[in-house]
């Protein structure tokens, strides 16, 4: 079932939360709402809920206008940040209630209900605790029984408000492949808010950025680590060295390959692997000094300090396999050449 | 100074923390005597003290003294005030402390204060507003002498000055808790297709069931022991507008000291009923 936005606007007093919102999604799509505390995210999950409402535009879902619709006739599924599990019932009945609540001509029976909500707590790989009551479970475990809960009621979209904030890194791993897996299993149209690229990169089979109420870009997430629509995008997704142009040695610049600009951008992103090392062997003209280095698993990270008046004090941070740092043999206080194989150009 | 550290007993760690949090015996052992004896001097004694004249004269003068017809009249009429007042004040507690915790409207702090009021005021005074309003030289007052309705020195002048006492005991208990619950739960139970009304059955009362049942059982033990504010409305008729409260005050003015005394129990006795009901209510909220 696709989900359609169209200029959606919501103010809060004088902020405005959400200016002229719109998005598609397509059926069966996972999609990642991604952006800083306070951009918003959240708010536009609610108001496609119908928790909130927009105070302009609409809100289609599979093609059928749910605006004016009760977030109770709207068919969704939600899955909050802290689970919102009912703490006076069991886990069985917690997955239950969307069931029982139906009106009585459409309420299946005790016996299809019991068979059902068995079979959604296998799914969440979670039927031995079907007698517990929330507070005896861990945080992963509820937001499973949550998300059981939620999908329950067969809805036509689920919604999840950062369903993996309040858990440990380690759980929160898991359970991202968790939710990507069930995700190809049960094909549901999924939108998921987060402010943690790295979980939106992984989990997600489309990103959409926000900032500041709007949309900054919607893709693909190599589409956006690879052809970010804008300098706030390039520096939220993934790491990234900036060289405001102005600001920078015209000969320094030209040794580290950043001269003439291949745009007519005057600021330029540089992802710290599109950053080649060598180990410099005109010592005096070296654009970059190595201060320091550290351990990222298979990669190293590089802590460059720029030679001459170069803009910024701020270093420059280069990324390179395990293996290729150790054949450069370089140690600290080493002067090293620069090239840069790619950048991003922003006005 | 002798810097050199030493290693630490953990021995001596622990006996130096106990120092720390306890004062030395004799400072332990007065303010205990002060709060038993306490106590014993302004509570203990005096509600023994109940018992003893109500019984003074013989079980047989206590009962005699229980089954006047005045007296049976006014248990009658406290038990009709409490149980007109409790259902009212449970349905409003829930609706103010719903209102409150649930929506953002303009004037929300000052109904939350408004809420105390009765808290605040003296209930004399509560009392009296009452009688400016509906006494015979109050505002509705010549309204309903026409109409012939008899609110001030009438049952239905008693319901409103317990009424307004009481209202607060539910709401006050409610608000916090809800508070603090938030309302992601019933928000979860509105995605899953609950109507409101549903989800305030299923979800929001057991939430909220024993802190309920805690206000209730205050707002009773008050509507039921309510003096000043009834004393002003009710205007003392004896058999017709005396509530329990009232009737120990003529029986006493009256030197019928085992009618007053014997009244003062069954109070004495709801208090202690309460008390009970209220620990045990605190016990069952402490171990959910």
């Amino acid at each position: 079932m696709s989900i359609l936005l169209s200029d959606i606007s919501k103010n809060f007093g004088t902020f405005a939360a959400l200016d002229h919102i719109n998005l598609e999604v397509p059926e069966g799509e996972l999609v990642a709402l991604l952006g800083p505390s306070g951009c918003g995210k959240t708010t536009l999950l609610r108001i496609i809920a119908g928790l909130e409402h927009a105070d302009k535009g609409r809100v289609l879902i599979n093609e059928e206008d749910k605006t004016d619709q009760n977030v109770s006739q709207r068919g969704i599924g939600f899955v909050f940040q802290h689970y919102a599990l009912f703490r006076h019932m069991t886990v069985f009945e917690n997955v239950a209630f969307g069931l029982r609540v139906k009106p009585r001509r459409d309420r299946p029976s005790n016996d299809i209900i019991a068979k059902k909500v068995h079979a959604l707590l296998e799914l969440v790989q979670l039927d031995w605790l079907n007698d517990r009551y929330p507070d005896q479970l861990s945080g992963g475990q509820r937001q499973r029984i949550a998300l059981a809960r939620a999908l329950a009621v067969e809805p036509s979209v689920l919604l999840l408000d950062e369903p993996f904030g309040a858990l440990d890194a380690s759980v929160r791993k898991d359970l991202r492949q968790w939710l990507r897996n069930l995700h190809h299993e049960l094909n549901v149209t999924s939108i998921f808010v987060t402010h943690d690229q790295e979980e939106a990169m992984e989990v997600a089979s489309q990103v959409v950025v926000l900032n500041h109420g709007r949309i900054e870009q919607q893709g693909s997430p190599s589409d956006i680590y690879d052809h970010p629509a804008n300098a706030f995008v390039s520096r939220f997704i993934g790491q990234t060295n900036v060289f405001d142009l102005d600001k920078h040695d015209a000969d320094w610049l030209q040794t580290a390959g950043l001269l003439p600009p291949h745009s007519d951008g005057k600021i330029a992103h540089v992802r710290p692997h599109d950053i080649l090392i060598e180990k410099s062997t005109a010592d005096q003209a070296a654009p970059a000094t190595l201060k320091d280095w550290q351990h990222l698993g298979a990669l190293i990270r590089l802590e460059l300090v720029k030679n001459g008046s170069n803009g910024s004090a701020a270093p420059v941070f280069a990324e390179m396999p395990n293996d290729q740092f150790k054949q450069l043999n370089l140690n600290r206080g080493d002067k090293v050449d620069l090239k840069i194989r790619q950048a991003h150009w922003f006005h | 100074m002798n810097a050199v550290t030493q290693p630490i007993n953990p021995a001596k760690l622990v006996a130096r923390q106990q120092l720390a949090l306890q004062d030395p015996d004799w400072v332990r052992w007065t303010l205990i005597a002060i709060a038993i004896g306490f106590i014993s001097l302004f509570i203990c004694l005096p509600l023994g003290l109940v018992i003893f004249q109500a019984f003074s004269k013989g079980v047989a003068a206590y009962w005699s003294a229980l089954s006047q017809d005045d007296t049976i009249a006014a248990i009658n009429l406290t038990l009709l005030t409490a149980l007109v007042t409790v259902p009212l004040n449970t349905v409003f507690g829930v609706t103010a402390a719903w209102a409150i915790t649930r929506f953002d409207f303009k004037g929300k702090s000052l109904l939350t204060t408004l809420i105390d009021l009765p808290f605040s005021v003296s209930p004399v005074i509560s009392g009296f507003i009452f009688v400016l309003l509906f006494g015979a030289e109050g505002w509705f007052g010549e309204w309903l002498i026409v109409h012939d309705i008899k609110i001030i020195f009438a049952v239905p002048g008693i319901i409103l000055a317990t009424l307004f006492i009481t209202f607060p005991f539910v709401a006050r208990q409610l608000i916090p808790l809800m508070q603090e619950m938030g309302n992601q739960e019933e928000e979860a139970a509105l995605s899953l297709g609950a109507s409101g009304w549903q989800t305030f059955w299923a979800v929001t009362i057991p939430n909220i069931k024993w802190a309920l049942l805690y206000g209730v059982l205050l707002c009773n033990a008050r509507a039921m022991g309510e003096f000043g504010a009834v004393s002003v409305v009710s205007g003392h008729i004896r058999g017709l507008t005396n509530t329990l409260p009232l009737h120990v005050e003529v029986n006493y003015n009256d030197y019928d000291v085992v009618g007053a005394f014997a009244s003062a129990s069954i109070l004495a006795g709801l208090a202690i009923v309460t008390l009970i009901l209220k620990t045990a209510l605190e016990w069952k909220q402490g171990n959910r």
